[in-house]
């Protein structure tokens, strides 16, 4: 099983994924007098989704900062202060809002230690909610990891169950690179799942096996990565084995545990909610073609987001966008009978 | 020491530049990095500074006149200990390190997992497939795929492995020693298709479920032509190593009738008849278990001698298995010898995409009623056409294979290969 | 404002403002501009020698940025620059040797032959490194002067330079206005001179001067004449002394000129007329403040020929040293990507 587990016994406690990053950020400001979070809203009002609820009260307005409506520079001043010591957990709104950062986040962030040789480093942490399912439209609802998961010098980061992100968000936070940390925001309340109490960290750049298989391999990351598990727990009982594989970090990607698995399975299917022209899926496929060609028993398929700009409001709209657990369990199925 | 001053390159994409100026005559004194010429390019007018010091010896390039980047336009006589930092002057005024031009990296080899070269037996299984069949050396022609649309999966390849007497279960009355091949058939047993036979048989039905054949045929007397050949056989062998037969000939009169009549070098479809350009002649070659047909393209270019050789080679390869794709493919009208092996009648089947296939029968002496109604002895060849009736009715079928029959009738020993 | 160009002795004298400077430090503010325009020509001759593909001038700028870097405090401050800052570097501790090897793009060059030349960076001295895009490095000056307030240190301050061009920014204005409310320790120091590339000052703004945009931030604003050291010193001192003791950020001004171009691939001929150019460096700020410290009796010629002959033997040098150390090797692309050179999808 390749599950990345504690080993030590640990204690933990059942929460969802919301309050899985809220207890992250409070043991982080805890444990490390440089760590401060920054953003709009977080002060006061504790974050839209109340992740830093009574923060403000508890650590002061110097270490939560509610900032000006103003991206570029959260992210600006967000690497000033980590080129200068300290460790900033920047926080965008949604990540539909994020655009204006891209300048700082791609052009600077990303390469202060290239240009510099070393000279100067970024240990910042962006974080924000994206994804769709929420009745969020145009604006509250799109993914955003294949504009950056191109870019060398960053790292992006998306788990969707509460472990995972209480490991990977307290490995991004003592990460001395940029990381930019995606939390699907249908899953803060729905996902919920054991936390281990206490300091640990997940390897950055690793996957996680959440069912095994021999079948089909199936990759993907976010809400759909629940939604790919209850498929394939129903194709068991018609004695359908699906690996189903959680990739959590996009970069660095874990290749190993995807290659080992279509080795093993000799087909593949990647299932994301991005859009599909140019989404994480074509690097996954185009890999796994590069390495694993003579592997493969099937062409590798992609189930992804229709190449149209957003989910409209309607409901119509968002469910025609969305991809339901019936459309993922057929597109199992039939790659499991080619 | 006299030094050589060559024509910077004041830009990335500069390739040459004008002297504007000389700020400098001949004699004048210079010191290392002092402007001494002034030099335009499409992008900047700059001062140069020298990069040595000396007497300004003489000037190569006049005022006014343009040079390519590095040619040489002034000479320096440097004065004084030279500096540590100008072990060849010239070097200082070279171009810049090459700007980015990119080589390539080393082009690593591909890897291919360890699995040569296709087989075209494997065509259409999956990469996994094959490299299992391979790697457990499995006939996949042996195997009945359980996949999709009867797809060989890997699965059923493994399968087979593991329980190889499971594989040919559908042949309950077959107690073959598994020795029964197409070439040598055994009676009482069943032999597995072979992807070739099967492709035959696949082709074969499709070509009579899809064109309405028809079929005429005409008697040829060839005797004239066969002493013709007759005469040039032995000198054609030693001139060319391979024997001379009634085939080239044959196709000789054979393309000039196509393009006379372009409705038999043609191929049907629903948008419409295609009349091809180019006359590309199949030759139907017979091989111990298979039928191929190799393409002698633009025959109409070619003498007899040509298609002699031509043909000749085409059949030499087909019976060496050393054909490749592009020898079997573009074929526009086909040409059997079924003579060959005594027949003197045939209806062929056409080749998926052609209106017409023509073969040759067995020349064979008969007697028969010439000029004035006496009886003579003459060498009479069977010429008969199979025909695409959706493209051609009789009438065109049948003019055209009276201008083949001409054609032959009139070759003989005054001809030119 | 102020400016002066009486001499101290003879008719019509005035007594010159020296700020409480030492002669030493008046003649070390000398030192600095000429070392300016001597490593600045020194790019420009080695781009027209065909050595070097690439140069940015700062011929006009060298009052203020000696005046400012008099005032910087080493080891205490941070200095975030922009790319005509050669003056400034060399004031705070680049030497000659590191601006040649930046611009020759050797592998001992502080960025690994990375950078173009003219962004600086060295963490030691306390300099940010910096990229091409215009303020996009103003917001890190800012979060830098956070970090100071954070950890609750006084007498260190920012200062952050930028054209009048990079006024126009959003990031520029997001930045000042984080650091308004926040009363961070920075001085934003704009050097206007003017120009930008080609868009003259009346293009880029409806304001006359720049540190009228202080206004809209509720922080001070001053303008001053650039081409003048010592006034430029005090301007620069004075606002770096208030954002040390707690007073929070200036937007300071400093009026200069750009005698040439705006780099090696520009032209400024299409856009400026060579009798505009020749005016400007009618107040060639060398040649003026020379004039000054002759006046005064606080330097003499043979000082200042031997200080031209020092710092130009000490270039030279530089230029042989740099020159015949290697480039890079191909390999070095491949590190500090991230710590530990950690990419595993090659």
């Amino acid at each position: 099983m390749a599950i990345a587990t504690q080993t030590r016994e640990m204690s933990s406690r059942e929460m969802n994924n919301v309050e899985a990053v809220r207890e992250t950020l409070h043991d982080a400001l805890v444990r490390d007098d440089r760590v401060l979070v920054m953003g709009e809203d977080v002060g006061a009002r504790g974050n839209v989704f109340l992740i830093t609820k009574g923060f403000l009260e508890e650590f002061g307005p110097k270490r939560i900062i509610d900032t000006p409506l103003a991206e570029a520079s959260i992210v600006g001043v967000a690497i000033g202060m980590a080129m200068e010591g300290l460790r900033p957990i920047a926080e965008i709104q949604f990540a539909d809002f994020i655009y204006p950062a891209f300048n700082q986040i791609v052009g600077e962030a990303a390469k202060t230690r290239y240009r510099s040789n070393g000279d100067y480093t970024c240990p910042l942490v962006i974080r924000t909610p994206y994804g769709g399912g929420v009745r969020g439209a145009l604006s509250h609802s799109v993914s955003i990891e294949a504009l950056f998961y191109h870019v060398p010098g960053l790292k992006i980061l998306a788990p969707s169950t509460p472990s995972d992100i209480k490991g990977l968000l307290t490995a991004a936070i003592e990460d001395p690179d940029p990381v930019l940390f995606l939390e699907h925001k249908k899953t803060y309340r729905l996902v919920k799942g054991p936390v281990p109490e206490g300091h640990f960290v997940l390897p950055i750049g690793k996957a996680d096996i959440k069912k095994e298989g021999s079948q089909l391999t199936v990759v993907s990351y976010g809400l759909y990565v629940h939604q790919a598990l209850d498929a394939a727990r129903q194709l068991e009982t018609e004695d359908v084995s699906v690996e189903v594989i959680d990739l959590r970090s996009i970069r660095p990607m874990d290749r190993e545990t995807i290659l080992e698995s279509v080795r093993k399975t000799r087909k593949l299917l990647i299932i994301h909610e991005d859009n599909k022209f140019g989404g994480i899926g074509a690097e996954i496929a185009a890999m796994v073609a590069e390495e694993a060609l003579f592997d493969l028993d099937a062409p590798i398929k992609r189930l992804a987001g229709p190449d149209v700009p957003a989910m409209g409001y309607a409901i119509t709209l968002e469910e025609e966008f969305m991809i339901s657990t019936e459309r993922m369990r057929e597109a199992m199925r039939d790659l499991v009978n080619f | 020491m006299p030094t050589t001053i060559k024509m910077p390159q004041l830009g990335e994409t500069v390739t040459e530049g004008t002297v504007a100026q000389w700020l400098k005559k001949p004699g004048d004194r210079i010191e290392k990095y002092e402007a001494f010429v002034e030099v335009s390019t499409d992008k900047v007018n700059a001062e140069v500074p020298a990069p040595v010091s000396g007497i300004l010896r003489e000037i190569i390039v006049q005022e006014g006149e343009t040079v390519p980047t590095g040619a040489a336009i002034a000479v320096i006589d440097e004065a004084g200990a030279p500096s540590h930092a100008e072990p060849v002057a010239d070097a200082i005024m070279a171009a810049p390190a090459a700007p980015v031009h990119v080589a390539a990296p080393a082009h690593s080899a591909p890897k291919t997992n360890g699995v040569p070269r296709s087989d075209s037996s494997l065509r259409g299984v999956s990469p996994a497939v094959r490299k299992l069949a391979r790697e457990h050396n499995v006939d996949v022609t042996s195997i009945r795929g359980t996949g999709a649309n009867g797809r060989i999966t890997a699965q059923d390849i493994l399968a087979a492995r593991a329980a190889p007497a499971a594989a040919p279960a559908r042949t309950p009355s077959a107690p073959s020693d598994g020795r029964s091949t197409y070439t040598n058939p055994i009676p009482g047993t069943t032999i597995p298709l072979t992807q070739a036979r099967k492709i035959i048989a696949q082709r074969m039905v499709e070509s009579k479920h899809t064109a309405p054949h028809a079929w005429t045929m005409v008697e040829v007397d060839v005797t004239n032509l066969w002493a013709w050949r007759t005469r040039e056989k032995d000198a054609f062998e030693r001139e060319n190593g391979q024997k001379l037969t009634l085939l080239p000939f044959f196709m000789r009169a054979v393309v000039g009738s196509l393009a006379a009549y372009p409705l038999m070098n043609a191929s049907f479809s629903d948008a419409g008849i295609k009349v091809h350009k180019d006359i590309n002649v199949s030759i139907a070659v017979a091989l111990p278990d298979n039928l191929i047909l190799p393409v002698v393209r633009n025959a109409d270019k070619l003498s007899i001698k040509g298609l002699a050789i031509a043909a000749g080679t085409l059949v030499d390869r087909a019976r060496r298995a050393q054909l490749g794709a592009d020898d079997l493919a573009g074929g526009t009208f086909t040409v059997n010898n079924t003579g060959a092996n005594g027949s003197i009648l045939s209806a062929p089947i056409l080749p998926t995409g052609q209106t017409g296939i023509i073969t040759m029968e067995a020349v064979v002496k008969r007697p028969v009623v010439v000029t004035g109604d006496a009886i003579a002895i003459r060498s009479i060849m069977n010429v008969c056409l199979s025909l695409d009736h959706r493209v051609v009715d009789g009438g065109v079928a049948s003019a055209f294979l009276s201008d083949v029959k001409k054609r032959l009738e009139a070759m003989g020993p005054s001809g030119t290969l | 404002m102020r400016s002066q160009l009486k001499p101290q002795t003879g008719p019509g004298a005035t007594t010159f403002e020296r700020y409480g400077l030492s002669d030493e430090q008046l003649v070390t503010v000398l030192r600095n501009m000429l070392m300016q325009r001597i490593v600045d020509n020194r790019g420009f001759q080695l781009n027209r020698q065909g050595k070097v593909p690439f140069a940015l001038g700062s011929e006009g700028h060298e009052a203020v940025q000696a005046g400012a870097a008099l005032a910087f405090e080493r080891g205490k401050d941070i200095f975030v620059p922009y790319y005509r800052d050669l003056g400034l570097v060399l004031g705070i501790g680049y030497s000659i040797l590191d601006l040649l090897l930046s611009m020759f793009a050797r592998g001992a060059d502080r960025s690994g032959g990375r950078q173009f030349p003219n962004h600086f960076g060295n963490h030691d001295l306390g300099i940010m490194n910096i990229s091409s895009i215009i303020s996009a490095h103003i917001p890190h000056a800012v979060g830098a002067a956070y970090a100071f307030t954070y950890r609750g240190e006084t007498g260190r301050a920012v200062l952050v330079t930028f054209g009048e061009g990079g006024t126009s920014e959003g990031e520029w204005h997001e930045s000042v206005n984080f650091a308004s409310i926040h009363n961070l320790p920075i001085v934003f120091l704009c050097q206007n001179n003017g120009i930008a590339i080609s868009v003259p000052q009346s293009q880029q703004m409806h304001v006359k001067d720049v540190a009228q945009k202080a206004v809209a931030y509720g922080i001070p604003g001053e303008s001053f004449d650039g081409m003048d050291p010592l006034i430029s010193y005090d301007a620069v001192k004075r606002a770096l002394d208030r954002a040390r003791s707690g007073g929070g950020p200036t937007l300071l001004e400093a009026k200069c000129a750009r005698f040439l171009s705006h780099s090696t691939d520009d032209d400024d001929r299409a856009y400026r007329s060579r009798e505009v150019v020749q005016e400007l460096r009618k107040r060639d700020p060398i040649t003026t403040y020379e004039a000054i410290l002759l006046a005064n009796g606080v330097i003499d010629d043979a000082k200042i020929e031997s200080l031209r002959r020092e710092i130009l033997e000490e270039t030279n040098d530089a230029t042989d040293r740099a020159e015949a150390m290697p480039l890079p090797e191909p390999s070095d692309l491949y590190k500090n990507v991230y710590a530990g050179d950690f990419e595993p999808w090659q």
